[in-house]
């Protein structure tokens, strides 16, 4: 199971970095959406994998700690999904304004401005 | 008053221009006048105690970890810096009411003024060093904002930054120093320093410590070679140049050098650096400020050298030696002020400062004239004014001072920089006051009103009361400063007459060469004019230049505007540096068997695989990329629930319900294909990359999965308190509302801030150009014929009650089952969401009371409430309470004060969806889309084109 969860990172994460290097906004945040599922899954598994085991008690007595999973890594990607989603949000209505400003939605700066900026005083 | 308070006063001043400034610059002036003389009377009430030997101190705890306390401490040295700061300061103030000019703004400058004042007297005052780096680097920016003061002059912007870049410099390396000297020592704290040492003399880093330290106390006191800032500090108004080059800011490397006098000096590495260094700044200083002329340069110059004579005084490491520099610091302070301050009135009155243009002031402005011609013969040396008996106490000491086993050279080249600074003085007085009047003077010069003579006359009564009456003005303070400075009982013998001794012989012979240096100038001008030497300014200009230059280039070659180079290159170097951290440390074995693989999660990788791999293959058609990402959040999701996940489970689907919303109402806008533009070796490249990020990202997870913590894990805490504690079952939850509380209350403000920046930006594309492109507006897509379908509008109108009940009932089981605010907030959302979708966004909007700002604010603040509340019970923020209720007809339910937290990241995350999604509503409203009256409709836009 761990190498499927690997595999499946790793292919999330390269197709998201694939998409990041497009020349469009939109490929870009769908990049970027993909990298976010990938990195939340990983946060997960850094709590190593269990099956069955929510953290969630079933009694108030002594813990047996082995049949819990870790609930660390778990609210901290909650937020973290949350918060992507925040930045997604962003990003779109940034792109969606670059393309209503400029007319194109390219994302890099356009040739003119790349220019070497000369040495001012 | 406490010494603390006393280091505080001039930052209260500083506030007070900002606020007054409206009543005119009199007011603001003398509320910062007020302010430097309480300050200066709270100093002067420890009088006594100090003269008594002793030492003043109050200390409040900062960050006691790092040794960083707010303690200060008032002893001799302290109180001989703190009056000059305070004294000078407050006759800066009053000159410069009347020196700056209607169209200067006069409030920054008061507040430039104190904020300087506030941290000189800081550094004076701190009985910790890292207090008084801190201290520092408040003088260095203060001075920043000061000698840029007339930011319409670009040398005033140039000296300003060469002044930060050399003093910033010498920061960072005594931030250093100190660090090292602190360590030996055991504590920041002076006192304990000023006891160690033999333990900081005997150590191996005292040299580097030792060059360190100087190298902030050189740069700050202009000492050769780092000497070129000061002259083109000048480029302030003059106020600043008599405070920062009489009193103060110049002053500040000397201060230092006296306060770790006593475990720094007496070593031949200490003498041969920092006298050697001073004897070399005196003579510099004083051939080039004979060479000036302009003014301000000149004394400028003669500041650098005097600056100095009184550094060589403290690197001889002799008790007669410290007692000469102390005086010394005196009375450089009172001649220098009141000569900057002629030069300011000459310059105003006259309007110029080159001595070329004028001549025969004397009798145009003879009070200025007499002023003036007082405080620059003191400068000379010539008795009876102060500046003759320290003079004299410097060349006594120079003449039994061997230097790398010669007897007379330390004196002879003393009694040159002597010598020309007579020259200087002299040609100063001669060229400015004597000589014929001119006709072109570019104003009419005559004497101005009482403001501007008041401090230079002050200060030039003091030259002459001390040099008078020496023992009587000066003695007490001296001995105090000075028995500091050496941690002796010193008995300072100040005396205009000593005996005819070779002190005496050399400043007779000095001045006699010096008036015939002066008769010579107009011979020895073109010589020094055609004489090759190297401008500082140059120098330091190509250096910047080349530095900006160089990192520019570096700076293009890695964001030269397109986001793929800047971001494959990141992601390159940190696989690169993941591979080689893996390659060179030790991962230990893989102690974790696999899990089996079962059937359905098969399944599921399978469809994920597959879902990416179609999104890669065909992103360039958006609408099927969305409905891949769909697919794919959705497996995620699933894969959330299979791995003991159900919180985040619930999350990650409702948060793809929103983000597929979100980025379908944007596609509305954007094109809908992406077209093929790269050629296939970028698109191969860009391959390899990815695949390098995925294979890393991917084999880093596997290696971590397949091993056990390093550490013993935190997560059994939680566990076993999270019932005790926090009163809840859903550890999760737990977590996110208790133990890390903090963290989401950070995070629902981010994710509210997220939101309102798109409502801003929203704002801005509905004005301008954006604004008319989306009027005329063309859809490229077909319009669907029935806009808010019946079933649709019937069925959410069903669902509305039922979805809002499952919000709530996720909302109040989430304490101790799957769900929470988090959750709950995002299926609200989405119910509501359902209704916009229905009936229109407008339509919908109408019906909505509540503004989502609103719900935003309430969250944010309910759920720092609920973390204030804790302090009403004497808890530390965000301590959670809880009990358990019993209702009539329901079960027992549980109510924590988290779950008020739980409300406010509730309402936040609501707010903030529901706001990010309605402004993208409100674009596509600009777009002509009709608002419907009615909650279901045909187009009516239709409707009306066939009725036409």
């Amino acid at each position: 199971m761990e190498a499927l969860v690997a595999i499946a990172i790793g292919a999330m994460s390269a197709a998201g970095m694939y998409l990041v290097l497009r020349l469009r906004t939109f490929p870009v945040v769908i990049g970027m959406t993909m990298m976010s599922y990938a990195i939340n899954l990983f946060l997960v598994a850094t709590g190593r994998l269990a099956i069955n085991k929510p953290p969630i008690l079933h009694g108030h007595g002594a813990v047996d700690y082995s049949a819990y999973t870790d609930p660390l890594p778990q609210a901290l990607t909650l937020t973290a999904i949350v918060i992507s989603f925040g930045m997604t949000a962003v990003v779109v209505l940034l792109s969606l304004g670059a393309f209503l400003e400029g007319g194109d939605d390219y994302i890099d700066m356009p040739e003119a401005d790349r220019t070497e900026r000369g040495e001012k005083e | 008053m406490s010494p603390a308070l006393i280091a505080a006063l001039p930052f209260l001043g500083a506030l007070l221009p900002g606020l007054l400034i409206r009543s005119g610059r009199n007011v603001a002036a003398i509320s910062c006048g007020t302010m430097s003389l309480l300050a200066l009377i709270g100093l002067c009430l420890h009088i006594p105690e100090v003269m008594a030997g002793g030492v003043v101190t109050a200390s409040f705890n900062w960050l006691p970890q790092i040794g960083l306390n707010a303690s200060f401490r008032i002893d001799g040295l302290s109180l001989l810096f703190g009056i000059l700061i305070l004294g000078i300061g407050i006759l800066i103030i009053i000159y410069a009411r009347y020196y700056l000019s209607k169209s200067d703004p006069v409030g920054q400058f008061y507040t430039y003024l104190m904020l300087f004042q506030g941290a000189m007297v800081g550094i004076v005052l701190s009985d910790n060093i890292l207090l008084l780096l801190i201290f520092w680097e408040l003088t260095s920016l203060s001075s920043f904002l000061l000698i840029g003061y007339w930011k319409h002059l670009p040398e005033g912007r140039q000296g300003a930054r060469m002044a930060l870049t050399v003093t910033g410099a010498g920061g960072l390396a005594m931030i250093a120093g100190m660090m090292i000297l602190g360590n030996i020592a055991g504590s920041y704290n002076i006192g304990e320093i000023l006891k160690a040492k033999d333990a900081i003399q005997a150590s191996p880093l005292y040299l580097p410590a030792l060059l360190l330290i100087l190298g902030g106390a050189f740069t700050k006191s202009a000492q050769f070679p780092f000497h070129f800032w000061l002259p083109h500090a000048m480029a302030a108004p003059t106020p600043v140049s008599a405070y920062l080059h009489s009193a103060t800011m110049v002053k500040a490397g000397l201060f230092l050098m006296a306060r770790l006098w006593p475990v720094l000096s007496g070593t031949p590495e200490w003498f041969y650096i920092v006298a050697t260094t001073g004897l070399v700044t005196m003579l510099i200083g004083a051939i080039i400020a004979l060479f000036k002329d302009d003014l301000k340069a000149i004394l400028a110059f003669s500041t650098v050298s005097q600056l100095g004579m009184v550094t060589m005084l403290l690197g001889l490491g002799t008790e007669a030696g410290a007692i000469a520099a102390v005086f010394h610091i005196i009375n450089h302070a009172t001649f220098k002020a009141a000569l900057f301050m002629t030069a300011g009135i000459i310059d105003h009155e006259a309007g110029t400062r080159s001595v070329r243009l004028l001549g025969g002031l004397r009798k145009l402005m003879p009070i200025t004239f007499v002023i003036g011609t007082i405080a620059a013969l003191s400068m000379a040396g010539i008795p009876p004014l102060n500046g003759f008996i320290s003079k004299e106490m410097m060349l006594e000491e120079a003449s039994h001072t061997v230097w790398a086993g010669h007897h007379n050279l330390f004196f002879i080249v003393a009694g040159v920089a002597a010598t020309f600074s007579v020259a200087y003085s002299f040609r100063f007085i001669w060229q400015v006051f004597f000589g014929p009047e001119r006709e072109e003077y570019p104003h009419h010069p005559h004497d101005p009103g009482m403001g501007l003579i008041f401090s230079p006359g002050f200060m030039v009564v003091l030259v002459v009361l001390i040099g008078l009456m020496p023992m009587t003005m000066a003695g007490w303070l001296v001995t105090a400063s000075a028995d500091s400075v050496t941690g002796l009982e010193t008995h300072p013998h100040l005396a205009l007459w000593h005996g005819v001794n070779p002190a005496l012989i050399t400043s007779a012979i000095a001045t006699v060469l010096g008036a015939v240096l002066v008769a010579l100038h107009p011979l020895l001008q073109p010589i020094w004019d055609a004489m090759p030497r190297p401008e500082a300014k140059t120098i330091f200009d190509a250096i910047i230049r080349r530095v900006v230059r160089w990192s520019q280039a570096a700076n293009d070659a890695l964001h030269d505007g397109r986001l793929a180079r800047g971001a494959g290159m990141m992601a390159a170097t940190i696989v690169l540096a993941g591979t080689f951290a893996w390659a060179t440390g030790r991962a230990g074995p893989e102690t974790r068997a696999m899990l089996p693989i079962q059937p359905i999660p098969a399944i599921g990788f399978v469809l994920l695989i597959v879902a990416t791999a179609c999104m890669v293959a065909f992103h360039r058609n958006r609408l099927l990329a969305l409905v891949l990402i769909g697919i794919v959040g959705l497996i995620v999701s699933c894969g959330f629930v299979y791995l003991s996940a159900p919180d985040l489970a619930l999350t990650q689907i409702s948060v793809e319900v929103v983000t597929v919303m979100l980025m379908l109402l944007a596609l509305n806008f954007l094109p809908k294909r992406t077209w093929v533009e790269t050629g296939a070796w970028r698109r191969g490249a860009d391959a390899l990359i990815a695949t390098a990020v995925g294979l890393g990202i991917g084999g880093l997870s596997y290696a971590i999965m397949r091993r056990d913590f390093a550490f013993e894990t935190i997560a059994n805490y939680h566990l076993s308190n999270s019932y005790k504690q926090g009163g809840g079952d859903n550890v999760v939850n737990v977590i996110l509302v208790d133990f890390r509380g903090y963290d989401t209350f950070g995070e629902i403000t981010v994710l509210g801030i997220a939101a309102l920046v798109i409502y801003a930006m929203t704002e801005t594309l509905l004005t301008g150009r954006s604004a008319r492109r989306l009027t005329n507006w063309r859809h490229d897509q077909r319009r669907a014929g029935d806009r808010h379908p019946l079933m649709l509008v019937v069925a959410t109108r069903l669902i509305l009650p039922i979805s809002l009940t499952v919000g709530l009932f996720i909302f109040l089981r989430g304490h101790n089952q799957p769900g929470g605010g988090f959750i709950a907030g995002l299926i609200v959302a989405i119910s509501l969401l359902m209704q916009y979708m229905a009936s229109g966004f407008a339509w919908a909007q109408e019906r909505q009371r509540v503004p989502f700002h609103a719900m935003i604010g309430i969250g944010v603040v309910l759920a720092a409430g609920t973390g204030i509340g804790a302090w009403l019970f004497g808890l530390p923020f965000l301590t959670s309470n809880y009990g358990y209720f019993k209702l009539p007809f329901l079960e027992e339910i549980e109510l924590a004060t988290a779950m008020a937290f739980d409300l406010g990241v509730f309402l936040c995350v609501l707010g903030a969806v529901m706001l990010a999604l309605n402004s993208l509503s409100r674009m596509a409203r600009r777009t002509g889309e009709v608002i419907n009256r009615q909650p279901m409709d045909v187009d009516p836009s239709r409707s009306k084109k066939e009725a036409h």
